[in-house]
């Protein structure tokens, strides 16, 4: 260790950033505590609790920008088993979460472009788009971005990750691991099980080396321990919205999410969750809703359109409809109760085949239909993703039968989770409107 | 003269309609001209019609539909051309079904339940090949005037495919066609069968219900009827202004202001 980098380290993360960030927390607080919190007249001020997700997402981003000269680093996907790679000590950069990041700030379109300049085509998923181009420019909202030692993909998300990370791979040229996970159209069979099972056993032997240390087995229960209980938190609160009116609007669970994703397996994700599900607890106790007369509540399927989510929570809200249930935020509650501390191994094996995009289109459709009847739900809005396929592929069909089989009312929606290039505002407008305006006759 | 109790405007991307209701929600008048890009200007024009016909129009409310209808500042409501349509043709027409308007700029297919209620409905404004833009493009380039085009497509036994999806690519498509020797109605009627086919996926992913409704500037085109009740198979119908159910829906979410 270069003592020099490592005091740098220290200094500037330990000591500077974190007081700064503080100082924000510590600022933001006393402004929601005079009720300045929020800008909207439509929707009630976001929770306090949100102020300390900013922290530690700034946080994140900050020992990110130092995580060079202290330890390893490893990128990874936003589905990969990550809980090894957290028990030896790697900081663990998500590009899909800095793209999320960098289209919430309107930075994503740019880099995207720096992407398309370098030959990537536009049918290229953006949040690839916006780390290619992120990785080709060095420009990022954050700062920096900590160079990868190690990389790590999965496939339970979708294809696209196979050749985004090689890229990555020959860019920095550093080792990659790639878990590939067997597609379940109905059941997890034992010996899809035992496949990935031996994957992850060979990605641990890679992952050591590049740590330089063995991985104990004690941290990696912990950590799998802490994954699942920042899960289990993250489920109780989504579950919430079963009150009416709901207390945490899909749009702020949209920003809320990312510790569950970029942060688990972390204490101070579950001390986080637990607070926030105490928050939530109140405002149902005081009947706080999302929005001061809640009429409609509607289901999200697919990514959210990050760059846009004020403006659709704005808009929605003006009709007094609220989105309290979508399958996306809901990917990361249902691994909870999969995993099982004392034994990581075989747990993650099942854990990582479960999210809902490794699964058959009809279980997707089945999570809706459950949440139809868990949530009372009035109408269904289907973001069908340019960007992401395997996400929009069978919404047709899904939109088609909770319309007749179903009798819910629901509206597919064309946009790109990143790229406001594919994303027309004023038909999405015309389309939602007219969506309230029969909702609101039926 | 007669009484007008509710008026509706539809500012639409190629025609701008009004209509006026009397208390029964009968069309008592309408008016109806290009689009001109100063809207608000142009619906404060045929107000001052309105006005000069029926006298003042105090406590007569509009209601705005169309693209165009934030503009409209004289609006006591905006509804969109969904709702509008659906509630015009009902009015019009006294029963439920899948009505689809082809616009200028836009098409969309609508469900509407027994009692006049929009059930489902799918739109096409992201690609000119499945509006009028379409056919008024082409027949530009062919140099046939827009209201002879469709008596001419269906005055052909022949009928070639035209592959590009795209209205841009249609035309030049179109052009290597004429290069060929090819007849003009011939191509035409390929030109109307690629639009048809277009509109009837867009009506079978919200469900046909017989007879088809029409609605629309471009349905006033014969070849379009025929063809779209060949593709879907349904008999066709149509109200007697289908350019204006629009206005006419607007008029009719107004009276309901009046009541």
């Amino acid at each position: 260790m270069n003592i020099g980098k490592e005091l740098n380290y220290q200094w500037q993360v330990n000591v500077l950033g974190r007081s700064a960030l503080r100082l924000n927390r510590i600022l933001m607080a006393r402004k929601a505590g005079k009720g300045q919190l929020g800008k909207s007249r439509l929707l009630t001020p976001p929770l306090n609790t949100s102020i300390w997700t900013k922290e530690l997402i700034g946080q994140h981003y900050l020992r990110g920008r130092y995580a060079n000269s202290h330890g390893k680093v490893a990128w990874v996907t936003s589905g990969a088993p990550i809980e090894f790679l957290k028990a030896l000590d790697f900081y663990l950069l998500y590009p899909e979460n800095h793209g999320a990041l960098c289209g919430a700030a309107r930075a994503a379109e740019g880099l995207s472009i720096e992407a398309e300049k370098a030959g990537y085509s536009r049918d290229i998923c953006s949040y690839a788009r916006t780390d290619i181009g992120a990785m080709l420019s060095g420009k990022t909202p954050v700062g920096r971005l900590p160079k990868p030692d190690l990389l790590l993909a999965c496939t339970n998300i979708c294809q696209t990750v196979l050749h985004w990370y090689r890229v990555l791979a020959h860019h920095f040229q550093v080792p990659l691991i790639l878990i590939d996970t067997p597609f379940i159209y109905t059941e997890m069979t034992d010996h899809a099980v035992a496949f990935v099972k031996a994957q992850l056993e060979e990605a641990i032997i890679v992952a050591e080396k590049v740590a330089g240390k063995p991985l104990d087995p004690r941290r990696f229960k912990e950590v799998t321990r802490l994954s699942m209980l920042a899960s289990e938190l993250w489920l109780e609160l989504l579950r919430r919205n079963r009150h009416r009116p709901a207390p945490i609007s899909v749009f702020d669970q949209f920003t809320q999410m990312a510790p569950i994703v970029e942060m688990r397996g972390e204490a101070s994700t579950v001390d986080l969750y637990a607070a926030m599900l105490k928050e939530v607890d109140q405002r149902i106790e005081q009947g706080i809703g999302v929005v001061p007369e809640e009429r409609l509540r509607l289901l999200w399927d697919n990514l959210p359109v990050w760059y846009r989510l004020r403006y659709l929570a704005e808009f929605l809200g003006a009709h007094g409809a609220v989105i309290v249930a979508s399958t996306y935020t809901n990917a990361w509650a249902e691994l909870g109760p999969q995993m099982d501390p004392e034994h990581p191994m075989e747990s993650m094996a099942r854990t990582y085949m479960y999210p809902i995009l490794n699964r058959g289109t009809g279980e997707k459709l089945a999570t809706m239909r459950q949440m139809i009847q868990d949530y009372h739900l009035d109408g269904a809005i289907l973001h069908s993703d340019r960007s992401c396929k395997p996400y929009s592929v069978g919404q047709m069909d899904q939109r088609d039968r909770l319309m007749r089989q179903d009798d819910l009312p629901a509206l597919l929606l064309e946009a790109d989770h990143n790229d406001p290039r594919s994303y027309s505002e004023e038909q999405v407008a015309n389309r939602l409107t007219a969506f309230m305006e029969m909702l609101e006759a039926a | 003269m007669a009484k007008i109790e509710a008026l509706g405007v539809d500012v639409g991307s190629t025609t701008v309609k009004m209509v006026a209701v009397n208390d029964h929600g009968e069309m008592v008048w309408h008016m109806l001209e290009e689009a001109d890009p100063r809207a608000a200007d142009q619906v404060s024009r045929f107000l001052a019609e309105a006005a000069r016909r029926f006298g003042s129009l105090n406590g007569v409310p509009l209601v705005a539909t169309g693209y165009g209808r934030k503009l409209v500042q004289q609006a006591a409501r905006q509804v969109t051309e969904i709702s509008c349509h659906a509630m015009g043709i009902y009015a019009e027409l006294g029963h439920g079904g899948t009505l689809v308007d082809i616009g200028g700029q836009d098409s969309k297919a609508i469900r509407i339940s027994d009692s006049g209620k929009v059930i489902d409905f799918a739109m096409n404004d992201k690609c000119a090949a499945g509006t009028g833009r379409f056919l008024e493009n082409t027949a530009g380039r062919l140099r046939v005037p827009l209201q002879e085009m469709g008596q001419d497509a269906l005055s052909s036994a022949d009928e070639v495919p035209i592959s590009s999806t795209c209205t841009v690519f249609a035309e030049s498509e179109v052009i290597s066609l004429i290069a060929q020797g090819i007849p003009v109605p011939a191509i035409l009627k390929g030109l109307h069968r690629s639009l048809v086919k277009r509109v009837a996926a867009m009506i079978s992913s919200v469900g046909l219900t017989a007879p088809l409704m029409l609605s629309g500037g471009v349905v006033k085109n014969p070849a379009i009827r025929a063809m779209l009740a060949e593709e879907t198979g349904s008999a066709v119908t149509l109200p007697d202004h289908p350019q204006l159910m629009g206005a006419y829906g607007a008029a009719l979410y107004a009276l309901r202001i009046a009541e």
